[in-house]
This record gives C-alpha cells, sequence and structure tokens, in this order.
C-alpha cells in the first residue's frame, strides 16, 4: 500500500469520527450528571440544518456554527424543562426529542435541498499541507482538532475541577448532592445544554466538512452511534476518542467498497453495516476485561424530587 | 459548668407539619458550649425532623432558633456550616465511586486546593485519630471507615455544634468506644455534641444531658448519668415497657437445620463469598447471626432462602433432607420460610395489595393455586388472618404494601410467614426501623414460634436484639462464621472482638 493511501485513509477517518466524537463528548457530560438524553441525533439534526440555512445566507461559518449550536442547545433545553423540571421520563422524552428534530431539520431544510454549501478548511496555512505528511497533520477541517481538544478539556473538566467534581457528584448521588447544598436540578440543566450544543456543533461537521449540501437525515444515525459509544466506553472521555476514531476507520469500507472491485465478494450493505458491527465488538471486549464495577452514573436516568 | 455561658445553640417553640402528621409541637431546649446532649425517643418520634430544621434542610413553620444568644433563619446547609454546625448523617451522603478526598472536597463550602486539603485532612485525623487512606475509593471502605469520612468531613470545618444521627447503629462495640473518644476530646475542646439515639446505655455512657421527645413533643429533659435505662426508655416510649416473655424450661428438640461447609462466591462485583460456613439448629431455638453490616450476611440469606443454590446439595439440610441444591420454592414445600431484609422490593412487592403478596410466599404451603389459577379468596383470607393475628395497621387485604408504615409491613411479613408454620424460619434484620411496639410484636412472634418447635434464625446487626432474644449465636466476618455460643453468659467483648475480624479464642486472649 502506497503512503498515499495510508495517509488518504487516515483523513478520513478522522473526518469520519470526529462529529461522533463531539456529540458522544458532550452526551458523555450529560449523563455524567445523571440524564439520559436519547434525542442526540434529533440535535444533531437541527445543528446541521441551522449550519446549512446561515452559511447560504450569510456565507459566515462561524456564525453558522454559533447558530447550531444554540439551536441545538435550546432543542435540548425543551429536554431539560420537561425532564429536569416536570419530571417526565427521560428515554421517552429524549425520543420525542429525536422525532421533533428530524421533523423540524426535514420541514426548515426544504428551501435548502441539494444546493452546495462552501466547506470550512483547516485552520492552518495552506502551505503547511503540501507536504502529504505534513498534511496528516495540518490539512484537517476545524472541527478535527476541536473535537481533539474537546477530549482533553472534558476530561480535564470532569478530573481536575471542582465544578467537574459537582457535576460527577450529582449524577453519583443526587440526593446526597442536594443535602450538601449543590442545586442537582441546576447542574443538569447546565449538563444538558452543554450537551446540546455540542451535539449541534456534531451536526454543523457535516455541511461544513463532510457532505457540503442539506438533505433530509444527513447525519444518518451517527448520533444513536455517539449515544452507544458513550455506553461502550465506560462514561471516559479518552476511551471514547480511541472507539470514535475506531469507528472511522470501519467507516472506509463503506466508501471503498462502491468504488473498488475487490470488495464485491460481500454485498455493499455488509461493509455499510461494518463499522457499526465492529465497533459495538470491540467495544464490548474492551468493557468485558475490565472487571468489576460499572462505571455508569449511579442516578443515570433517574429523575430528581427534591424531598422536604 | 458556668451558669452564665450563653447557650450555644437554643431552640423556642419549634413546630413542623407534613400532612397528616405534626412531626414537632412546640419543642424547645437549649446545648451549652462543650456539652453532650442526647436526642432521644423512638423511630417517628421526630428527631431526624428536629435535626434537619437546625441543620437548615428544613424550615420550622413556628418557633425560633437562636445561635449564641442571637435568633437565626438557617436557609440552608451551607448556612448551617457557616454558624459552625457540623453534622454526620445516619444514611451517609457519601460517593460511592469516588475517593474520600474527592468526597470530603465535595462537602467544603470553600474552594481548597486538594494537595492543601490532603494536608489538612491528615492533620484532623492524626489529631483525633481517625484513620484512612484519602485515595481510597468509598466502595471499598467498611461502614465505620465511611462513617469516619462523614467525621473527618465535619471536623475539618472547625464546627462548634456537631450533630450526630444515630452513629452507633453500624458499629462494632470497639468502634462506638473509638467514637466516644472521639467526641468527648471534642467536648473538652469546646464543641457542643447533639447526640441523637435510641440505645440508652450509650446515651448513659456519653451525655450530659437528654432530651425526650415523643410523638413530636419534648416529653422530658433529664441527666441520663442518674436515669436508669429503663426509666428513660418509658419516657421514650410512653408507659410502661413490655418484657418479652421467654417460656421457662425449655427443651430443645431434633436438629431441624444443618447448616455443613456451606461455601459461595460472592455474587456481584461486590458480593462477599461464604467460607465453610457450619451451624446447627434445632426444634425450638433461635440462633442469632451477629455482624457489622457487609460481612456475608446477605449472601448467606440468600443461600438458606434458596435463591443463590450451592453445588452441594448436603452443605444445607432440612430434617434430614438435603435442600443445597433446591430453589427457593422446593426449599419453602420442604419447610423453610425466610424474611429478607428489605421489606419494600424483596420481601414484598409495594405496588401489590397485601393479599397478592400473600399469594407469592404462600402459593404452594396454603394451596392458593390451582390450575394455574389463583384462588383471590383464599389469599384474601389468609392475609385478613394475618392482619388480624399480627394486629398489622392497614385497611384491609386490598391495602397496597407500599401503604404500610415500615413497622406495620414487617409485622404483615414476618405474619405471613410464621401463620404458614414453617419448620425453619429464617429472617434478616426483623426489627430493622420498626418502632418499638412493633419490635416486641415480632419478637414475641418469633419466640412464640420456637416454642411451637420451629427453628429460627435471626440474621442482625443489632447485639441487644440477638442477645435478648436468641439462645445461641454465632458471629458473622467476612464470610465466615465464628463458633457458635451459648447466649447466657456470653461475653460482650468476645463478641465484639470478633465482629471486628478477630477469630478464635487464642486470637481473644492475646489482644
Amino acid at each position: 500500500m502506497s503512503s498515499d493511501i495510508v495517509i488518504a485513509i487516515l483523513m478520513t477517518m478522522a473526518g469520519a469520527a470526529t462529529p461522533i466524537l463531539l456529540a458522544a463528548l458532550g452526551e458523555l457530560v450529560v449523563e455524567k450528571s445523571g440524564v439520559l438524553n436519547l434525542g442526540v441525533e434529533g440535535m444533531m439534526l437541527v445543528g446541521a440544518v441551522i449550519t446549512v440555512a446561515v452559511t447560504l445566507t450569510t456565507g459566515n461559518h462561524l456564525l453558522a456554527v454559533a447558530c447550531a449550536a444554540a439551536a441545538a442547545a435550546l432543542a435540548a433545553l425543551i429536554f431539560g424543562v420537561l425532564t429536569l423540571t416536570l419530571s417526565a421520563n427521560q428515554v421517552a422524552t429524549g425520543l420525542a426529542l429525536t422525532i421533533l428534530g428530524t421533523g423540524f431539520s426535514a420541514l426548515f431544510g426544504r428551501p435548502y435541498t441539494g444546493k452546495s454549501v462552501p466547506t470550512v478548511g483547516s485552520p492552518f496555512p495552506a502551505e503547511l499541507a503540501t507536504d502529504p505528511v505534513w498534511r496528516l497533520l495540518f490539512g484537517h477541517s476545524v472541527f478535527v482538532y476541536l473535537a481533539l481538544i474537546m477530549v482533553v478539556a472534558v476530561w480535564w473538566f470532569l478530573q481536575r475541577t471542582r465544578s467537574g467534581l459537582i457535576l460527577r457528584a450529582v449524577g453519583e448521588n443526587d440526593l446526597s448532592a442536594h443535602s450538601m447544598g449543590y442545586s442537582v436540578i441546576g447542574v443538569r440543566y447546565a449538563a444538558v445544554a452543554f450537551g446540546g450544543a455540542m451535539a449541534g456543533i456534531a451536526g454543523a461537521c457535516f455541511p461544513l466538512a463532510l457532505t457540503p449540501q442539506w438533505v433530509e437525515r444527513l447525519t444518518t444515525g451517527k448520533g444513536w452511534i455517539a449515544l452507544a459509544l458513550v455506553v461502550f466506553a465506560a462514561w471516559r472521555p479518552f476511551r471514547l476518542a480511541a472507539g470514535a476514531y475506531f469507528f472511522g476507520l470501519m467507516m472506509i469500507f463503506e466508501v471503498y467498497a462502491k468504488s473498488s472491485s475487490s470488495f464485491r465478494v460481500l454485498p455493499s450493505e455488509f461493509w455499510a453495516a461494518l463499522p457499526y458491527l465492529a465497533t459495538v465488538v470491540v467495544l464490548v471486549l474492551i468493557s468485558l476485561r475490565r472487571e468489576g464495577s460499572s462505571s455508569a452514573p449511579a442516578c443515570l436516568g433517574k429523575p430528581f424530587i427534591a424531598a422536604g | 459548668m458556668d451558669i452564665s455561658l450563653t447557650p450555644r445553640l437554643q431552640l423556642h417553640g419549634i413546630t413542623k407539619r407534613f400532612p397528616g402528621v405534626l412531626a414537632n409541637d412546640n419543642v424547645g431546649f437549649s446545648v451549652l458550649p462543650g456539652e453532650i446532649h442526647a436526642l432521644l425517643g423512638e423511630n417517628g418520634a421526630g428527631k431526624s425532623t428536629l435535626v434537619k430544621m437546625i441543620y437548615g434542610i428544613m424550615q420550622p413553620d413556628a418557633g425560633e432558633i437562636r445561635w449564641n444568644g442571637q435568633p437565626v433563619v438557617i436557609h440552608n446547609p451551607k448556612a448551617a456550616r457557616k454558624l459552625g454546625i457540623g453534622m454526620v448523617f445516619q444514611h451517609f451522603s457519601l460517593f460511592e465511586a469516588m475517593t474520600v478526598l474527592e468526597n470530603i472536597a465535595l462537602g467544603m463550602d470553600a474552594k481548597i486546593p486538594a494537595r492543601e486539603l490532603e494536608a489538612r485532612i491528615r492533620q484532623v485525623m492524626d489529631q483525633y485519630g481517625l484513620h484512612l487512606d484519602p485515595h481510597r475509593t468509598v466502595s471499598t471502605l467498611s461502614v465505620g471507615e465511611r462513617q469516619r469520612i462523614e467525621i473527618v468531613r465535619a471536623l475539618l470545618l472547625k464546627p462548634t455544634l456537631l450533630i450526630m444521627d444515630e452513629p452507633t447503629s453500624v458499629l462494632t462495640p470497639q468502634e462506638v468506644e473509638q467514637l466516644f473518644v472521639v467526641l468527648r476530646q471534642l467536648a473538652r475542646e469546646g464543641c457542643s455534641i447533639l447526640y441523637i439515639s435510641h440505645k440508652l446505655h450509650e446515651i448513659k455512657a456519653l451525655c450530659e444531658t437528654a432530651t425526650i421527645l415523643r410523638g413530636g413533643r419534648l416529653v422530658d429533659t433529664c441527666d441520663p448519668r442518674v436515669e436508669t435505662s429503663r426509666s428513660m426508655a418509658e419516657k421514650m416510649i410512653g408507659g410502661g415497657l413490655k418484657d418479652i416473655k421467654k417460656p421457662a424450661g425449655r427443651t430443645l428438640g431434633a436438629e431441624r437445620l444443618v447448616v455443613n461447609r456451606l461455601s459461595l462466591p460472592g455474587a456481584g462485583p461486590f458480593g462477599i463469598p461464604l467460607h465453610d460456613v457450619t451451624f446447627t439448629v434445632r426444634a425450638g431455638e433461635i440462633f442469632g447471626i451477629a455482624g457489622v453490616a457487609g460481612n456475608g450476611q446477605n449472601a448467606l440469606l440468600l443461600a438458606l432462602s434458596g435463591e443463590e443454590l450451592s453445588r452441594h446439595p448436603e452443605a444445607i439440610s432440612i430434617d434430614g433432607a438435603p435442600v443445597g441444591g433446591l430453589p427457593a420454592k422446593q426449599r419453602r414445600l420442604k419447610g423453610l420460610a425466610s424474611v429478607p431484609e428489605e421489606r419494600n422490593g424483596h420481601a414484598a412487592v409495594p405496588e401489590f395489595t397485601l393479599a397478592d403478596n400473600t399469594v407469592l410466599t404462600a402459593r404452594d404451603r396454603l394451596g392458593m393455586v390451582s390450575a394455574g389459577m389463583i384462588k383471590s379468596s383464599s389469599a384474601r383470607t389468609y392475609a385478613g388472618e394475618v392482619i388480624t393475628a399480627f394486629a398489622v395497621k392497614a385497611l384491609g387485604p386490598g391495602s397496597t404494601a407500599g401503604s404500610l408504615s415500615g413497622g406495620n409491613l414487617q409485622k404483615y411479613i414476618m405474619g405471613r410467614e410464621i401463620l404458614q408454620k414453617p419448620s425453619v424460619l429464617v429472617v434478616s434484620q426483623p426489627t430493622w426501623g420498626v418502632d418499638a411496639g412493633a419490635a416486641a410484636a415480632i419478637h414475641q412472634a418469633i419466640i412464640d414460634l420456637a416454642a411451637a418447635g420451629s427453628a429460627v434464625v435471626v440474621i442482625s446487626q443489632d447485639l441487644d436484639e440477638l442477645l435478648s432474644l436468641c439462645d445461641t449465636l454465632a458471629v458473622i466476618n467476612g464470610g465466615r462464621l465464628s463458633k457458635p455460643m451459648q447466649v447466657e453468659g456470653a461475653d460482650i467483648e468476645e463478641i465484639g472482638l470478633l465482629m471486628g475480624g478477630i477469630h478464635g479464642e487464642g486470637a481473644v486472649h492475646a489482644v
């Protein structure tokens, strides 16, 4: 295999992994606070369609991503009001959020369907990325770097800051956290909004870095993969990054199966399904090896109702 | 003590109403600096509600709290801590998956860098002889160690009033002594202590003043050092204590339950494995199993009830028949009944009616099911019998289990099993969180069952309960059972050492 192909594979891998990683990092923080938001896919679609609309209207990428994050965070806050303030069932409400996001994006995106969207490139000067090997370091879209920075940032926040400690405490034992005087609902609202914003940015990746146009269901179920990754990665940011990149690597088969004859031994649907299958298998193997305690936040999905 | 001292804490006319109950009715007392003050009362007497108001978790509906002479309103626990009030809860508010250090950091209002906090923790630990590794995960600690975290956390704030809510209910006698040493040292340094308990001998040993609550009202303030345990108990329950009647001159019959070298791997990541548990219970005998929580009591109950099966059928036998490999249903048919510790969710389904809950354990022995159909009339009749025989306060067999109070549900569950006339009854924590009246009724029912020829195993963390109830006693520690001993003439110190994990007579004498 020539080095060009290897580099092309690695570039594709990073691109494919990035939206999943961004959305999953947001969901990781949400779940660490004890909330299960199954609406990731819906929020990603809201982010994606808002990105297309703002980019095509204003041409400003930064504004588009900011609007996507804000819109998806707003969608997440609807979920927050229902589940946190009104103590609705989180699973049902999350599913409803996905349906809402899917429907909203289809309706809102109709005028933009098929129009091509200008993509964003690397944040580094183009000269740095002329050499193929340098391209591997400096030639990715800005989202790839953002996602990697966020991996470290989320880890650092959860493990090294007092706010992160409080957030984990709220997810671990909400009643105790409440009795110590921490605002369980407040922390969860903040986490849910952050998760929404991250899903919105993840959604923005699709039109701006992967498929530069709007079509219905543009995110093709990647929000569900992000949800599954959080669980299989045992709520650890670095393992989450590894899982997302592995998934990205497997996605390449899908791409090459369409173009290369050597993949024809098996139907293309198989290659399309492979990343999902392989990710699940690998992550299950990883979590099997670690014996003992399940690392799920103890209050995950349980509504909090303050006593007294 | 100087009379002119301003009380550190004064309560006047504190009243708190919940829907349907008056939890505190015009309660007032004061705590002096450096005083160890007991707050005494039965479950439901309003002790917890009262201290929750002092600690700012709840607000009183009426009344005044004075702190060092000044009227204050304590809006939340943070405000309480700011005043200098620390509290150690009965149910620890700890985060299992986090380290000792992280847990303590969460309890601090000020932001302190981790390294500095660790230094201060180590200093407090040295000062009071409370030893703990700050970097251990809480889930790996014993109950006594967990309580130490709570105490260290409270002491770091240099409190001038420390509230201890039932602190000894889960400790071994030796751990209780260590705790008292710490509390006395604190009091000498000027910290007031409000000590909530219903264990009278502890209050006599530790406290200078006792305020007694009954039904939400203050009934007396006395000096526990001059009162007798009996006189305080009578004030607490408001009437003469009913003694448990043990029939005199009982003779024990044939061996009914034999457990022979029962070993089981622990269930789940935190399960305690059982090692070579061996004991025999004869007809008419009440056999007590003492021990600190989390030493294999649960595993033993599950192994006896048939929820966990043994690979060796002979490990457990009932009336000579090996049952170690039989599941719960078959064991019930052989005459075994069991009552697990957890009332709601394990012994009973809270959403089910009492009649339906009866079917769950009594269907086979009492023929409540024929051809797959439940005979609901016989279930209702039996549930009604249990309610009458055990004086359960419930509207009828149609009430849901969850609507009953803890004590009443426990009486119902005990009655459901006892009226099936089991040849062997295994019960865990029969009076956990049950008021004294219900506890006495349950104890009497256990004694009557044994007197009728059943073999009874009582697993309990309450040593006093076992000493008053049982004929024979063994201690479980780390999944191993000590040699059984006769309760008459048992050495409390030896039992305490066994509970703390020192096995064998040689080791006891060596200490």
